[in-house]
Order: C-alpha cells, then structure tokens, then sequence
C-alpha cells in the first residue's frame, strides 16, 4: 500500500511543480490542469482515444526497457528503434497490401520487432567486442534513425504524387481493429500479453534470475553463479530493442496509418521515465506507462485549450523522475541503517 | 571566395559550439562525473543568451547570460547527483527533459504566443576565439596541482579522499565549469550561428558534445581535434551540395553520427575513461 501512496505523492508533487511553472511564467494554472485533466482522464472518449493510445508504446517500450535496465544495460536508443520498427512496418504493409487481416497483422509486428532488434544489434556487438558504452552508441543511432526516416519519406516509402514527405497511407486489411467508437486498436492486446509474459519470466524461471543476478552483482553472477554476464546482457538489449521496434511498428499500423517524420513524441525517452519509477517491475510499467500515457494526452489538450505549450508536460516528467529517484534514496539509505 | 576557405570557415563555426560543450563535460567528466545534462544546459544557454542579448543589445552580454543559464541546470544537476547521489545517467536524462519543458514555456512567456523570430546582434568569431584559448588554458590547468587532484578524484574517488582530497567539493566544482561552458556553447548557436531562439534547437549537439569528449580521449587538444572533424564532416554535405552530387542529403546528415560511432569502436571506450566515471563516493 505505502508504494501507491508514495506514487500518489510523486505525481502530486510533480503536477505542484507544474502549476507553479505555469503561474510564475505567466499562464492560467487552473485552466492549464484543467484542460489537462478533460483531455486525459475527462471521458471515457478521452481515456479510450487518448490517454491509452498513447500508453500503448509508452509501455511497451517500458517493459523492453525494464528488461535492459535489469541486466544493468542502459538502452537509451529506444527511439531510434521504434523508427526502425515503424520503417519496416511500413514497408511490410505496403508489400502485402491483400494479405488477410490477422495475418498481416503478425506479420508487421514480426518484421518490426526483428527491425528494432536489428537497430540495436550494433550496440551490443561493440559493447561486448569492443566495451564501447552502450549508453553512447544507442544515443548516437537514434540520429541515424532520424535521418534515415527523413530518406524513406522524401525517398523509397514516399507517397506516389512525391510531394509530400510522407509514406502513402498503408492498406486497410493491414490496419489494426479498433474498439468500436473509440481509437484503442490491438496493440492494447499486445500490452497484456507481454506485460504477464514478461512479470512471469522476470520472477518465475531461471532466465529472470540470471538477468536479475546479472544486473545485481555481475562479478558474483559470473564468479559464483557461471552465468555468462555478457549473454545476458546482450539478450535483454536485443529484446529492448526488440519490443521498441515493435512499438514502431504499432503505432503506424494502429494508428498513424503512415510513416513521417517525427511518428514518435518522445516516446523512447519517456519510457526511460516510465521504466525507472516503476521500479522496472513489468506491472508498476504498465500502470506508470498509463499515467505518462495520460499526461502525453493531457499535455495536447492543454496546447489546444489553454494555449499552453505542450512541451510543459515535460517539466512534470522531469519531476516525476527526479523526485521518485531522491524518494527512493532515503529509503535505501534507511533501510541500510537498520541493517 | 575560395571554396576551400568557405568549406574551412563553416567546419569551424560548426565546431566551435561543439568544442566549448565538449572542453566542459570533459573537465567534468575528468572528475569522475558523468553529465547527460549537457544537452540541456546547451538549451538553457541558447535561451538565456538570446534573452540578454535581446534585452541588452550586446552579444558579449548574450554569451555572459547564456552561460549562466547553463550554470544554472549545471547546478541542479549537482544538487541531486553529486550532493545527493542520485544515478547520474538518469538525472542527467531527466534533466535535459525538463530544460526542453522549461525553455519552451519560457520563450512562448518572453515572446508572445506565436513566438516569433528574433533579430538578435550577432558575433562571429569571438567564440572560437575564446574556445581556442580555452583548450590552451585546460591542457595547462590540467597539468597543475588542482588539475592533478581533479583527475585523482576522477580515477579513485576512494584514494583521494584518502589523501584529504575534497571530493565532492572538486566534483561539483569542474560540473559548474561543464555547465558554463556549456551555456556559452549553447550562446554560440545562437549568436554566432542561428540568430534566434527555437524551441529544442540544440538537436542533440549536447550528446555530440559527449561522443566528442570519447573521440578526443578526455584530453583537450584530442577534443578539439574531434570537434574540428565532426565540424568538417557536417559542412561536406553543403560542399557536396555546391558541386551538385545527387545523394540522398541525409546520408550526409547521418554521417558525422556513423563516423563518431565507428571511431568509438576503433579507439575503444575502456582505453582511457576516468576509471572511476559515473560513480557515485558511497
């Protein structure tokens, strides 16, 4: 119970922290949440439409994260591999526009995952080759990725007429089913599915024992225990990677329907966020995937309805993260008092 | 003009924001601090220095704010990592989240909701110069007795204070110089090159400004030597443009970031980082 309290008192903390942004620079605080709080958690349309589309990615790319960060591997490319994933989703649709549905819908979710793993395979060659930090070489991709979506889309994916910079919309048999009335497509299936898979194998088989021993203690995994460090580590980077590209992938066949430039609002970093406060346990992922999911949502309405600029939500972000990490300080710093 | 001088001119006004933010995270990082802050502190300064030199008319006044806005997010970040011993990776991320938040809201406050272009005085050389200078100044600062301790604190945090080395007092020291010179870095962008501010317009160079600090060893002329290089690389495409080689203009934009990456492999990281970088004194 203390953990949902504490939760509870991050985000009020981090939302004080915005009003008063908001009111010392000059904009209406109370109109601000407001039009943050309709458009996220306001109606059902907002919640369905809104907030848990954008919680989709958020915590998918979370829980890939979540396994990274466990094995003590810092994957901060994950926007570039929800790019590379999004370019090969993109890509599939267009080659296998008649495909039936539920097979196409396999086969892009297939093909972006491998993508995104691809994406981060260099990394993790270099890191277990060469020691190159991961946290450098994946940041560096993301860059790369930027630039190779900006290709595609002025290049080989670019809509017949070649005047935009945008991919032709994908093909409907391709496009994910949508709960009826709302914009919730079958990526939210995705979300369960992984999230339970992902909570069993951390903490139930062997495999999740290593990645956890890996991350803990590396030197007493591989001294004490035989377990190859490296191996692990680099499987849960490919699985990151892996689960951003599918992520990718998602989103353009649930719900942008085409590639271009800028698909992801951030998504790769804000994950990072979601990842860390909920302590990488998949099922705190989901819950803090859908909060930031909510302030995503929020954050929008409130540029629309209140002229506030969107990228306010980033200070709540920022927040969120630095407070819930001095939070949980004190505690270990309590707990090794006792001890 | 000569294409050469043009395509030399423009490497190094490409370079010289870059160095600055490298020299610092690289004084940081010598202390055993590693700062992800960077990016953000290179926003703050673009924002602040557009603020100044806006509000004063002078540039030189510009460069002055802009590095105190990256004092600034330099001292936060100091306050949580070092003082309170927060990972440093992930309050260096949060950070540079949170200054993109802050900047935007503070330039829409500033300049009105369309947030229009600014015709700021401008400088052109003074920058580099000042970089120049400063890459003398920190090869010599660290061969001095303070530039000793700082990389004995950077390398065993443990065996300084050992020796009665303040090191937290050192570390928090060489982050403020990191986040000044990254302010001033960032002031270059907008004074020296851009003329106004945008929203996240430093576009990642703070996280160039990292690799540069790998390429160039953690030492001061291999930084600017690095910087100089990546300046080159990003000005080849405007050459290649002149000439009118028809390749995708992106290939040219990702090359700097492939080069960094495949010079990173070719060096290794392991060879010569402060062996105690991103630990906290525990």
């Amino acid at each position: 119970m203390t953990a949902v309290w504490r939760a509870i008192g991050v985000g009020l903390i981090a939302l004080g922290v915005l009003a008063a942004t908001l009111a010392v620079l000059g904009f209406d605080p109370v109109a601000g949440l407001a039009a943050l709080g309709r458009n996220s958690v306001g109606s059902w349309y907002a919640w369905s439409s809104a907030t848990l589309v954008r919680a989709i990615p958020l915590i998918i790319i979370g829980l890939g994260l979540g396994l990274a960060f466990r094995a003590g591997a810092f994957n901060i490319g994950a926007e570039g591999q929800f790019a590379a994933g999004a370019i090969a989703a993109t890509g599939t649709a267009m080659v296998m526009g008649s495909w039936p549905g539920p097979v196409s819908w396999v086969a892009t979710a297939a093909v972006s995952t491998v993508a995104g793993a691809l994406w981060v395979l260099i990394p993790v060659v270099l890191k277990l080759r060469l020691g190159v930090l991961e946290v450098i070489s994946t940041l560096l991709l993301n860059f790369v990725a930027e630039q190779m979506v900006s290709w595609m889309v002025q290049g080989p994916l670019q809509e017949p007429q070649g005047i935009y910079p945008q991919s032709a919309p994908i093909p409907a048999d391709v496009r994910l089913p949508v709960l009826a009335g709302t914009r919730l497509h079958l990526g939210v299936v995705w979300v369960i599915l992984l999230g339970t898979v992902l909570w069993i194998v951390i903490g139930r088989t062997r495999w999740g024992f290593r990645l956890r021993a890996v991350g803990e203690a590396p030197v007493a995994a591989s001294v004490a225990g035989r377990i190859p460090v490296g191996g692990v580590q680099a499987a849960a980077l490919l699985l990151s990677g892996g689960l951003a590209g599918l992520a990718g992938g998602l989103e353009v066949t649930g719900v942008t329907y085409s590639l271009y430039q800028n698909l992801s609002p951030g998504y790769g970093f804000t994950a990072i966020a979601v990842a860390l406060i909920a302590r990488l346990h998949p099922l705190g992922i989901i819950v803090a995937g859908v909060g930031f999911g909510a302030l995503e949502a929020g954050a929008s309405g409130m540029q629309r309805e209140a002229g506030i600029p969107a990228v306010a939500v980033n200070v709540v972000q920022a927040t969120i993260i630095i407070v819930a990490l001095l939070a949980l300080r004190k505690r270990r710093v309590a707990a090794v008092a006792e001890a | 003009m000569d294409p050469t001088v043009d395509f030399l001119a423009a490497a190094i006004r490409i370079a010289t924001p870059l160095l600055l933010a490298a020299l610092g995270e690289m004084l940081t990082e010598r202390s055993g601090v590693l700062n992800l802050s960077v990016e953000g502190a290179m926003l703050a300064g673009c924002l602040a220095s557009a603020l100044g030199a806006h509000w004063s008319g002078s540039p030189y006044f510009g460069l002055a704010t802009g590095a105190l806005g990256g004092l600034a997010v330099a001292t936060v970040f100091s306050l949580v990592a070092i003082r309170g011993r927060v990972d440093q990776v992930i309050v260096g991320t949060a950070l540079t989240l949170g200054t993109i938040g802050v900047t935007g809201l503070w330039y829409r406050w500033a300049f009105g909701a369309e947030g229009l272009g600014l015709t700021l005085p401008t400088v052109v050389w003074t920058p580099t110069v000042i970089a120049g200078a400063l890459v003398v100044t920190v090869s010599v600062l660290l061969r001095s007795t303070i530039g000793l301790r700082l990389r004995a604190v950077g390398e065993s945090a443990v065996a300084a204070r050992a020796i009665g080395i303040g090191v937290e007092r050192y570390r928090a020291a060489a982050t403020a110089v990191g986040g000044l010179l990254a302010g001033l870095g960032g002031a270059t962008l907008v004074l020296g090159q851009v003329g106004t501010f945008a929203e996240r317009m430093t576009a990642g160079r703070g996280f160039i400004a990292i690799a540069i600090v790998v390429l160039g060893r953690w030492h001061p002329i291999g930084v600017m030597l690095a910087a100089v290089g990546f300046g080159a690389l990003t000005a080849l495409q405007f050459a290649f443009q002149a000439v009118g080689i028809a390749l995708p203009y992106q290939l040219f934009l990702m090359l700097p970031y492939l080069v960094a990456l495949a010079a990173l492999a070719g060096f290794g990281w392991r060879a010569r980082a402060p062996a105690d970088l991103g630990r906290s004194l525990s």
